[in-house]
């Protein structure tokens, strides 16, 4: 405590420290990738070195910090975290960018630009400001270093922390509370790091798997451009609900059979990893009977459904139109991308008609299913809300009913409830500012339409990735200026730790009572 | 057999009483005064002391016992009771508790505490609250065979389509058998030509769909027989779990509770149970929640008083059914006399759960037609029974009058008895017998 701030700041930025440290272990990949292809080594070698110098001098501003550590100090210490993850995340593509004759032509080699890049990376976002996405201007190990920063951030760069470092087990569960996935933590074992490590390894095993997949696919020759780069790449970025792609038309590159095959694990990355933690146990009954489990195949179905209709009708979407197959493909392979968050795309859906593209922006509220890597608002929070909607009526003709607003067996604690209003409240309300700040700002010597400026605030917001028109699938965020990207890199920070951590951070009563 | 009762409360005695007749039975008590009163009342020996001491046990020679039944008014001392008992004797253990905690341990692990038959007082009486709702004139109704066979009494009132039928004529459903009329107190076994008069309370044994279907026959404005409206005041242990258990039946009942706490708790515990926070004897409340309209209100407060109250109350406003749990025997009576349908002394209800219970140990079940006057058994036909392979004809030749065969269950199937139907070993027979014949039936079987 100094200076009369209730925050051992010291406390909270020293564990920060450790972890900016920590992320120089998965720096070595792309270091490796880049001793493999003879190209883009020095970039990486310097960040390294920074990361480690960075982390080992923040980490002495205080001896002990873990003992230390108390509610306050962990908001700041997951805040700062993937805020100072993400700087250091960056350097790699400035340092390309200047450093290399091939880089000087990457619009990454700007440090806003280069933010933005990182920061929706490890958020998960895959909203890109990658002027031409490729290998011309990025060497391969650059363009692995983007895949697997959505893959740390998936599962949480907090807890990989919590399962790898042992200081970390006091403090852990709220450290992990703050960052994980929806409302709520599911503890599994006794220990947190225990907790920590089962998720990471389910997450681990089922990328594992979908790389397998992948390549087993190549070998068969059912997907020749799908080579062990692009698997593993592709499998960095499915299961954390990531999306970006080192091909510049996404999944679109790719045959129907790996679009097939992704759709699985994508819908896997929405499921609330501790049911696949039931599942390996055999439980399979909690499994079937989790409410929000159900509802969140009802809302894919649901989604695809409605967009079949519309494709499949729209002779405007010529290929689609009268095709069976490829529409209910794409309706599939892009209701589960936006719901879950992922942001894949199959198909250019800003060629798509008006009501479809409607349908796509509002699904981008929904979100995967807590404690799953999908962002947005969640299907739990959603279903409290409406669930107590309906309390609300009920009670209007019965003043005297008790009725607790019940998720399967479990009721909901009314202290519970009040925090998912206030949380999804203040998500509408960043997405209503959000939207007019964007919108105002503008596109220098472009057109940014309300949709389009809707389409960006809710898809950086939500984590999903792209937008419609001009920040469409198959196009980028390069033409917003500066203030609008520093804007959205807050926005992506604030949406992937679910508002409170950060919000808390602005409030004067954090600090001082 | 030599039954040891532990506790001279009404539960005890009244199961001393019952038992008395047919076994030779000790009572324990702790109080001096409840013990001189019983040994003139009943013709039982009777041990002053604490029945969890066990030279007390001991003293009322428990190892020579058959059946130990702890019926004080305290749970903890009721097992320990069991336990104590266990140690020096091998007779069958008996429990009474109150609430559903220990039963429900039990019944995971049966025989734990030394209990090897547990009576759950609320959960007793929670469960005659249920019959009474799904069947709205039966007067007293109970399973039998693991709910496969099910006996229910009906009142014939004035405007019943069978008044005035012959037997034949009124027993139209195949599962269903008439067993007998109660007429002015006497139980007649009924043959097909007897004519059904207004007042005659009739039993009938058959399938529960049977029973349910025989429903709109006693009384026609019932429509099939389903009640919808269930009003349960008073969120007690015994009001709760008849919510519960209503709530499995796929009923909705609603539960009216003052305690905002308590209600709070029950809404979380009771899915199908629409938990109102209010005060019962509110007449605003009971006006905006159209309480006259309900079908049943069930007065399941912790007095007796206010119990009789809500009653009455409900009543008024046009609540076509009113049961009321009455803590106090004396006032059944009276209580019904005032207006109320039904009384439930959960006492009485758990009394004569372990009077038949202890009866006969191989008549698997019992329910009690008129105190004194008939039962219904459950039996299940050994090997070497004197009717085994018999067809029901020959049986009947043998059985003693007075003992009619309501159904039988065969592998957990109901089974229609007809004078053709042989009776096999395992079969489970339910038969109705008027007191008279209950000694002889026993010899027989």
């Amino acid at each position: 405590m100094s200076r009369g701030l209730r925050v051992d700041w010291r406390a909270g930025i020293s564990l920060t420290g450790r972890v900016i440290k920590w992320l120089s272990v998965p720096l070595l990949f792309p270091v490796a990738v880049a001793l493999y292809y003879g190209r883009g080594l020095a970039p990486f070698l310097i960040t390294v070195v920074v990361a480690v110098v960075v982390g080992a001098t923040l980490e002495r501003l205080h001896d002990d910090p873990s003992e230390a550590l108390g509610a306050r100090e962990g908001f700041l210490m997951v805040a700062t975290s993937w805020l100072f993850v993400s700087l250091v995340g960056a350097l790699p593509y400035v340092l390309e960018g200047t450093m290399t004759s091939y880089g000087a032509a990457s619009t990454l080699r700007l440090p806003v630009n280069a933010l933005f890049e990182s920061m929706s990376g490890f958020t998960t976002t895959g909203s890109t400001v990658m002027g031409s996405i490729g290998f011309d201007h990025h060497s391969r190990a650059l363009m692995m270093w983007r895949q697997e920063s959505q893959w740390l951030g998936g599962m949480g760069i907090i807890v990989l922390a919590i399962a790898i470092l042992p200081e970390l087990s006091a403090g852990g569960a709220q450290l992990m509370d703050a960052e994980a996935p929806g409302p709520g933590l599911e503890k599994l074992t006794p220990r947190i790091a225990e907790t920590a490590r089962t998720l990471w390894g389910i997450y681990i095993g089922l990328t594992v798997l979908e790389i397998v997949g992948l390549t087993l696919f190549n070998q068969l020759g059912m997907a020749p451009e799908m080579g062990v780069y692009n698997a593993v790449a592709h499998g960095f970025t499915t299961m954390p609900t990531g999306g970006f792609s080192p091909e510049a038309r996404s999944i679109e590159a790719f045959t129907a059979v790996v679009q097939w095959f992704i759709v699985p694990f994508m819908v896997f990355a929405g499921i609330n990893f501790a049911l696949f933690w039931h599942l390996v146990r055999g439980d399979w009954q909690t499994v079937a009977a989790d409410v929000e489990f159900r509802a969140y195949f009802g809302i894919l179905g649901t989604v695809a459904v409605v967009l079949l209709g519309l494709l499949y009708t729209d002779p405007d979407v010529a290929p689609l139109a009268g095709a069976l197959e490829p529409a209910v493909r794409h309706a599939v392979f892009q209701a589960v991308a936006i719901v879950t968050t992922t942001g894949y795309a199959s198909f250019d859906f800003a060629t798509w008609g008006q009501p479809a593209q409607y349908v796509l922006v509002a699904a981008m509220f929904i979100g995967g299913s807590a404690g799953s890597t999908g962002g947005s608002i969640k299907i739990v929070r959603w279903l409290v809300i409406v669930k107590s909607l309906g309390r609300e009526l009920f009670t209007l003709v019965h003043p005297d009913a008790v009725r607790p607003v019940r998720l399967g067996e479990r009721s909901v604690d009314e202290t519970a409830i009040r925090g998912i209003y206030t949380f999804t409240l203040l998500y509408l309300l960043l997405f209503v500012v959000g939207t007019a700040i964007v919108a105002i700002i503008g596109i220098p010597g472009g057109e940014l339409s309300a949709f389009e400026a809707m389409s960006a605030v809710a898809a950086t917001l939500g984590n999903v990735g792209p937008g419609i028109g001009v920040v469409g699938p198959m196009n980028h965020f390069i033409p917003f200026p500066a203030t609008s990207k520093l804007f959205m890199v807050f926005l992506m920070w604030i949406g992937r730790l679910e508002i409170f951590p950060v919000a808390v951070l602005l409030t004067r009563a954090y600090w001082r009572t | 057999m030599r039954v040891v009762v532990v506790g001279a409360g009404e539960v005890g005695s009244s199961i001393a009483a019952s038992l008395a007749d047919s076994h030779d039975v000790i009572v324990i008590d702790v109080d001096e005064d409840r013990v001189e009163q019983l040994t003139y009342a009943e013709d039982v020996l009777t041990v002053e002391g604490d029945g969890t001491d066990l030279e007390t046990l001991e003293d009322a020679d428990v190892a020579s016992a058959d059946i130990i039944i702890a019926s004080t008014n305290d749970d903890e001392t009721n097992l320990v009771v069991c336990g104590t008992a266990k140690t020096v004797s091998t007779a069958f253990t008996i429990a009474r508790v109150q609430t559903r905690g220990f039963y429900r341990t039990w019944r995971r692990s049966q025989g734990v505490f030394g209990v090897d038959f547990m009576v759950c007082t609320d959960l007793l009486t929670a469960q005659s609250i249920v019959r009474i709702v799904g069947m709205p004139t039966a007067r007293d109704v109970d399973l039998f065979a693991d709910g496969k066979v099910q006996m229910a009494e009906f009142e014939v009132l004035a405007d019943s389509p069978i008044a005035g039928q012959t037997v034949r004529e009124a027993d139209r459903f195949p599962e269903l058998t008439f067993v007998a009329v109660i007429r002015d107190g006497t139980v007649e076994i009924v043959g097909g030509d007897s004519r059904i008069r207004v007042g005659d309370k009739v039993v009938v044994i058959g399938s529960p769909d049977s029973v349910h279907a025989f429903v709109p026959a006693v009384v026609p404005e019932d429509g099939d027989g389903e009640v919808d409206g269930v009003v349960i005041v008073g969120g007690s242990s015994v009001g709760a779990t008849a919510a519960e258990l209503l709530g499995d039946r796929g009923f909705s009942p609603r539960l009216v509770e003052q305690d905002p706490d308590r209600a709070r708790e029950l809404a979380e515990a009771l899915p199908a149970t629409t938990v109102l926070e209010a005060d019962a004897t509110d007449e605003e409340f009971l006006e905006r929640e159209h309480i006259g309209d309900a079908d049943l209100v069930v007065a399941a407060l912790d007095s007796d008083e206010r119990n009789l109250l809500v009653s009455l109350l409900t009543k008024r406003i046009g609540t076509r059914r009113t049961v009321a749990i009455v803590d106090d025997p004396a006032y059944v009576d009276l209580f019904e006399a005032v207006g109320v349908d039904v009384g439930l002394n959960p006492r009485e209800v758990t009394a004569e759960e372990i009077t038949r219970f202890t009866r006969e140990r191989q008549m698997e079940n019992v329910a009690i037609i008129e105190p004194g006057a008939a039962e219904v058994l459950e039996v299940e036909i050994t090997a070497d029974s004197a009717i085994v392979d018999e067809t029901i004809a020959e049986a009947m030749t043998d059985l003693p009058d007075g003992v009619v065969i309501g159904a039988i269950t065969r592998n957990g199937d109901f089974v229609t008895p007809r004078g053709d139907t042989v009776l096999a070993a395992g079969d489970h027979v339910i038969a109705f017998v008027r007191e008279d014949a209950l000694d002889d039936l026993t010899a027989i079987l």
